[in-house]
Formats: C-alpha cells, sequence, structure tokens
C-alpha cells in the first residue's frame, strides 16, 4: 500500500494467485456445503424471522443460520459483532486457513452494502424511543463498518491498512479487484478480500418499496416472466496473493485472477443502460487484459438478479461482447438459489466461480419456465458437469458500478 | 514518475459554499454561529442538539434531474466539486476530452435520507417511498457526480473513519498512474441530522457536529502543489497510544517539525482528543476548531486549506494528518 512520489511505477504486472476462500451462504457455512448445494441445484430460502416482514409483500430471503459461536473467538467479542461481520468472519478464517495463513501483515479489501446496519437499526429505535442512552452509546460506535472491519482483523490477528468500497452490489467485486490490482503492481505480497451484507429491515423494505423483491419469493433470472429478485445474506473472502510469492511459501494455487475491470453506468440510478453499455465495457476491457477472447471463456457467474430489467441489459451485453461465439457461452445466475447478497454479492459469486473451476462443474440458474427472449448464450438451467477452464464473473450495483473479473484454473 | 498534484479544490462548510468562504473563515478565525437540533419525543423532554448548519445553498447550483430529490449530502458534493473542477475543466470532461474518475470517502453518508427512510418504514413497511431508498445507499453521491459530468470511468466510494481521505488519495493515485483515467476527483461530503448529531455528542460530548464537503481534483503534473507521500495509515486499536499512532504516521511521511512545514492538524478543541496532537515548531491550524467536526469532510477542508496555503506562498510543504475516531490515524505530505 502507501504512495511515494519516488516510487516507479511498475512496468511489469505480477500474476496473481487466489490461494484461499470462504464462503458462508444460506446453502451452507463453507466451501463443502455450498459446493454440495449447488451441485445438487438446490435453493435455500425460508421465511425471515430477522425482522418483521408481515407488513410487506415478500416474507422470504436466503436467510443464514448463524451458529452461536466460534472456535478461537471470545464471547465478549462475538456479542460486539454485528450479523454481517460474523459472517465476514468466517468466510474470510476459512480463506485464510485454506491459504495455509493465520494472520499476519496484509491489506484488508472489504466491500459491503449495508455493513452493520442492523446495529444502526438498534440504535434508531432506541433513540426514538426515548430509551436509556447507555446502550446507545455502544450501538453509535459499532455500527461503523471501519470499527466492525477493524475488530474482524483483531479477532483474525491481520494487521495491514484496511480499504472498505461500497459500490451497492459491485462492491464485493470492486474489493477483490482493488486486491488484484494491489498485488499485481507489487504494492501488496498477499490481500484478504472479500465482501459480506446481513439481512436488514431498512434494506429488505427498500428493495420491498421499490417493487424489486419477487412476489412469489422465488427469483428467476433470465425467465420470459421474471418478476423480482430475492434477498440473501452471507460473504465470500479470499486470498489473493502474488502467483511467485504463493509457489515460494508452497501454498496450493486455486486459481489464477487473470483481471479485473470497472465501469459506471450513467443511465440512471437504479436502472442499468437497457443495451448494458457499462457491462460491455468491463468484460471487453477484462477479457483484453487477460489476453483472452470470449470464446475462451468457459462459464460466466452472471449479474443475473431477476429483475425484469437488469437481466435484459446483462443478456445484451453478453450477447454484443461475445458477438458470433454467443450460442457456445455458458452463463447462470446463482442468486436463483441463494438470493441477492448484495454487497456480498460479488465476492460470494467469485468464490463460487472457483468452486466450479476447482470441482469441475456449472452451478444453475434455476426456476427458468420460458427462456427470455434475449438470451442467446447457453443458460445452464441443471448443475452441469463439465470442463471448466476459465470463468468470467459480473457484478453491477446501484448508482451504475460495473465490475468483472476473471479466473482461470 | 509523474507528478500527482492536486489542480483544483472545491469546499462546503458552515462558513459558506466555495473555498474562499473556508478560507476567509480560517483567517479570520471566527466560528460561525452555532444552531440547534430541536427532536421532540412523545413523553420524554425534547432533546436538544447543538450543530454548525451549512448556510442555504445558491441559485447557482446546476439543475439536473438527477438532482431533483436528493439528500443534502449529494448536493454538498456536487457544489465542492464542480468548484475543483472549473469551468474549463468541466466543460471538458462534458465533452469526453477528460476521462474522469470519482472517488467519495464518506463516514456518515446518505444519514438524513437514511433516517427518513427508515422512520417510514417503522411507521408502516408496506407504504414507504420507493423515492428514498435508492437515496440512502452508500454511494448516491457518487454516483450523481459520474452522471451528472457523464463519466463512465471508475467510481469507488469508501467508507472509514474521519481519516478515510487519505486511502482516497491513495487509490486515485493508483487510477492516475495505471492510466484508468485522466483525472480524479476526490470528494468527501458529510450532513448532518438529529441521527448523526445525536451520535457524534454521545461518542464525543463536547465536540460540535456539523455538515459539509471537501473535493480535490487530482491530475499528473497538473498546476498545484503535488503530493509527495501518502503513508499506510496507522490502526487504532482499543487502548492504544493515539499519540504514539499519530507520531508514526507523521515520521512515515518524512516531514520534519523543521519550523518550514505547515501543519494541518484535526484538533476539535475537545481536550481528551486534542491531547493526543503534538506540539509543532512551525505554523499550524485546525479546521475543526473553526468549522466543527464534520467526519471525513472535515478532513477533506484540511488538505483543502493546506493546498490552498501552499499557493498563497505560506509554505513549501504542508503536513495535513488526521487521528481518526476509531480507526486509523493518517495523513499526507504536500509539497509546492
Amino acid at each position: 500500500m502507501a504512495y511515494s512520489a519516488d516510487r516507479s511505477y511498475p512496468a511489469v504486472l505480477r500474476p496473481v494467485a487466489i490461494t484461499g476462500a470462504g464462503i458462508l451462504t444460506s446453502m451452507g457455512d463453507d466451501w463443502a456445503g455450498n459446493a454440495t448445494g449447488f451441485r445438487a441445484g438446490r435453493t435455500a430460502f425460508k421465511p425471515v424471522t430477522l425482522f418483521d416482514v408481515s407488513r410487506q409483500r415478500v416474507g422470504t430471503a436466503g436467510q443464514v443460520d448463524l451458529p452461536e459461536s466460534v472456535a478461537g473467538i471470545g464471547g465478549r467479542e462475538w456479542q460486539r459483532m454485528d450479523r454481517g461481520t460474523r459472517m465476514a468472519l468466517i468466510a474470510a478464517q476459512e480463506a485464510l486457513a485454506m491459504a495455509g495463513l493465520s494472520g499476519g501483515r496484509m491489506p484488508v479489501a472489504v466491500g459491503t452494502s449495508a455493513a452493520a446496519m442492523p446495529v444502526g437499526e438498534q440504535y434508531y429505535l432506541q433513540a426514538t424511543q426515548g430509551r436509556s442512552r447507555r446502550q446507545q452509546l455502544t450501538r453509535v460506535e459499532t455500527y461503523q463498518p471501519q470499527y466492525q472491519m477493524a475488530a474482524m482483523m483483531r479477532a483474525l490477528e491481520v494487521q495491514g491498512p484496511l480499504r472498505i468500497l461500497s459500490n451497492a452490489c459491485a462492491s464485493g467485486a470492486n474489493a477483490i479487484g482493488h486486491a488484484f490490482q494491489m498485488v499485481s503492481e507489487g504494492k501488496a505480497e498477499r490481500v484478504l478480500a472479500g465482501g459480506y451484507d446481513a439481512l436488514c429491515q431498512l434494506v429488505f423494505a427498500g428493495f420491498d418499496s421499490l417493487q424489486a423483491l419477487s412476489p412469489s419469493g422465488i427469483p428467476r433470472p433470465f425467465d420470459a416472466a421474471r418478476d423480482g429478485l430475492a434477498l440473501g445474506e452471507g460473504a465470500g473472502f479470499v486470498v489473493v496473493e502474488s502467483l511467485e510469492g504463493a509457489q515460494a511459501r508452497g501454498a496450493k494455487v486455486l486459481a489464477k485472477l487473470l483481471s479485473y475491470a470497472a465501469a459506471t453506468d450513467i443511465h440512471h440510478l437504479t436502472q442499468p443502460h437497457p443495451e448494458g453499455d457499462a457491462a460491455l465495457t468491463t468484460m471487453e476491457r477484462a477479457t483484453r487484459a487477460a489476453g483472452l477472447e470470449p470464446g475462451q471463456i468457459d462459464y460466466i457467474n452472471s449479474h443475473g438478479t431477476g429483475t425484469p430489467l437488469n437481466d435484459v441489459a446483462e443478456a445484451n451485453a453478453i450477447t454484443r461482447w461475445a458477438g458470433d461465439a454467443v450460442g457456445g457461452i455458458k452463463v447462470s445466475s446463482t442468486k436463483s438459489a441463494i438470493g441477492h447478497l448484495l454487497g456480498g454479492a460479488g465476492a460470494v459469486e467469485s468464490v463460487l466461480c472457483l468452486i466450479a473451476l476447482r470441482e469441475q462443474f456449472l452451478p444453475a440458474s434455476l426456476g427458468v419456465r420460458e427462456m427470455d427472449p434475449a438470451v442467446k448464450f447457453d443458460l445452464v438451467q441443471q448443475p452441469r458437469e463439465v470442463a471448466v477452464q476459465r470463468v468470467l464473473t459480473n457484478s453491477f450495483g446501484f448508482g451504475g458500478a460495473n465490475a468483472t473479473l476473471i479466473f482461470e484454473l | 514518475m509523474p507528478r500527482i498534484t492536486i489542480s483544483g479544490t472545491g469546499a462546503v462548510s458552515p462558513a459558506g459554499w466555495g473555498v474562499p468562504a473556508l478560507m476567509e473563515a480560517l483567517d479570520g478565525g471566527a466560528r460561525p454561529e452555532a444552531g440547534e437540533i430541536v427532536r421532540e419525543i412523545p413523553g420524554h423532554e425534547a432533546v436538544r442538539t447543538a450543530v454548525l448548519r451549512v448556510p442555504p445553498a445558491p441559485a447557482t447550483l446546476p439543475k439536473s434531474p438527477r438532482l431533483r430529490r436528493v439528500s443534502p449530502v449529494s448536493k454538498f458534493a456536487v457544489a465542492a466539486a464542480i468548484e475543483a473542477l472549473g469551468p474549463e475543466r468541466m466543460e471538458r470532461v462534458m465533452a469526453g476530452e477528460i476521462r474522469l474518475g470519482v472517488i467519495c470517502a464518506l463516514m456518515n453518508g446518505c444519514v438524513n435520507y437514511s433516517n427518513r427512510f427508515f422512520g417510514e418504514v417503522l411507521a408502516d413497511p408496506a407504504v414507504a417511498s420507493p423515492i428514498l431508498f435508492p437515496e440512502t445507499v452508500f454511494n448516491a453521491p457518487s454516483s450523481h457526480l459520474s452522471a451528472l459530468f457523464h463519466s463512465t470511468a471508475p467510481n469507488d466510494t469508501l467508507l472509514g473513519d474521519t481519516a478515510e481521505i487519505y486511502t482516497a488519495l491513495e487509490v486515485a493515485t493508483e487510477w492516475l498512474l495505471r492510466d484508468d483515467c485522466d483525472g480524479v476527483l476526490v470528494v468527501v461530503p458529510e450532513e448532518l441530522d438529529w441521527l448523526s448529531a445525536e451520535a457524534l455528542n454521545l461518542y464525543a460530548e463536547g465536540c460540535l457536529p456539523a455538515e459539509g464537503a471537501a473535493a480535490l481534483y487530482l491530475e499528473k503534473d497538473g498546476e498545484g502543489p503535488a503530493i509527495t507521500n501518502i503513508p499506510d495509515p496507522v490502526a487504532l486499536g482499543p487502548g492504544c497510544d493515539r499519540a504514539a499512532a499519530l507520531r508514526e504516521v507523521m515520521a512515515a511521511t518524512g516531514a520534519s517539525d523543521d519550523g518550514a512545514t505547515l501543519l494541518a492538524d484535526s484538533r476539535s478543541g475537545v481536550a481528551r482528543f486534542d491531547a493526543a496532537e503534538p506540539g509543532w515548531k512551525g505554523e499550524r491550524f485546525s479546521v475543526r476548531e473553526v468549522l466543527g467536526e464534520s467526519f471525513t469532510a472535515s478532513s477533506g477542508m484540511q488538505v483543502v486549506v493546506a493546498v490552498e496555503e501552499l499557493r498563497r506562498g505560506r509554505a513549501s510543504r504542508a503536513l495535513v494528518t488526521t487521528l481518526g475516531g476509531n480507526e486509523q490515524a493518517a495523513g499526507c505530505l504536500l509539497e509546492r
């Protein structure tokens, strides 16, 4: 990290590896649980019990069953963490363990959208109900994302600068992208990067108010009659490391992280450009930077929320990007199984891409009854056993944040 | 190696809209008159919080469909950004001649609309306003900036404590050196609401909550002071020696207390926080002592004022440091 005017910019970029990955979703609380669930084509939605949804159109989501405690984390420490941070901690622990690391000096890049909002909601309720201000004092600090992430880093015994990105639903992908750049440019030897978000009432009601949630609670990305998304929660983390450094310390390389690209869609605050201009830009830049042609990408983990505008924009972008090769491009949306994890989505979907690469299968887009006519690619509707060498993942967010990452086995 | 320069500054503060108003207030040293947020709670005594508000917006703010219903934080961000770009550069950005990256750093964010939206949700989530919700998201201000300037270049929103601007400046240097864009706007806007004002008072009694924004336009080899050094921030763990953390940052910038370096510090007038700020032989100024605590915006104003003082020729070197609330001590070194 750090900037110094007398340090030269690297002429040659370093190859980047992923040496650890951790994941927590409503499908499972680790790599194995998620791999099993996605390989079986399961969905993991259930009634929301975290807050009152009785006055809302939708009452289900990909809600996670969190453990009461975690080994190595003190009870008081655990209690002070908000729900999302606990998820992030579990996923980050798995990523570090898989990488053969036990803390140490490394930057941390995290993406989140709602951050510790569940604590913020408690603070708000306490303030408006005029109760004791003693607890408010604690909550006012603990609902700040940097406080929570700093607590997570202490629990993991990771020391390093913290970079929190909040680019709405692209945040997790952006965080991994920043980590990729830091490592490839030699600013850091390795970076712990990921994203997280927990369900909370403000955000749930927000998507409900926009009528973006599927009334049936079943998201059907790329279905002609899709009617909205389902929310989920969870976290995904990876250890991003220089390939040379990883090999030197004998770490197992899960995959190479080939490229990252970001662009901004200025069409509308909440709606993508209908032709997917910014998505096209990020996919084009990412493939060009990786030295690849679209036909060399074996699988795209799409943003695919299940909302009418988003899916068409992304389908159009993929068609424009792939050109003649579009019919052979395999695409699915894993949000059909676990919901939309908002700031955590890009990171969780990156880990799902790693699972696809390591376990050689493609997760499915579930619930499609009749394909949207905009879909010209090979939409994977059942989990598919297939050789996978290179995968691309797209993430788009409110405000026009667009990001693409490419991984290679 | 190109010089990364700060070639434009913008500010919105309780002193008024624009950098001249900010500089005038600091030169005069007099704190603007404080106002008050009064919150009635049925069955309880009203909560009164002294605050420093930004004066009403001038009519010169641009008209844009994007800005019709935005939270104050976005209006502050836009005004500061337009000032930092300046009319000529803005024209070139809008014409697509300059690829403009945007980075917003926030601690508080869109609290005003978040508060209003959550109030609606608690009253009846079935009728909560879909207009308010998208403006509650942290990256709404940065999104509006890119849209206003028609820029599709990268746009990031960074969250952190009051010292987050230095990470934003560092990311901006990365983008410029990598040639991701031709110029980067670093904007640090914050707004006030009873929710944040009372929160600050709970945490730091005696601190005067404020609001505003600062903007810095960075480019390669432009006119203006150059960024010499942005060291890694030093983490502030529970029970840490805050003074030692700040000294570590200062040492890492390479600046020395030689009497010739101008210090833009983060003193707020609250003794228990200011105790960690170091002694200093040369000139120093403290934005917060005059204009209250507007979180990341205050830290942005520190940098703006340091740039302006270098331009005025009051020093050839300026050290800017911020002792954050609960995450980090950080800073940067600027040279004329």
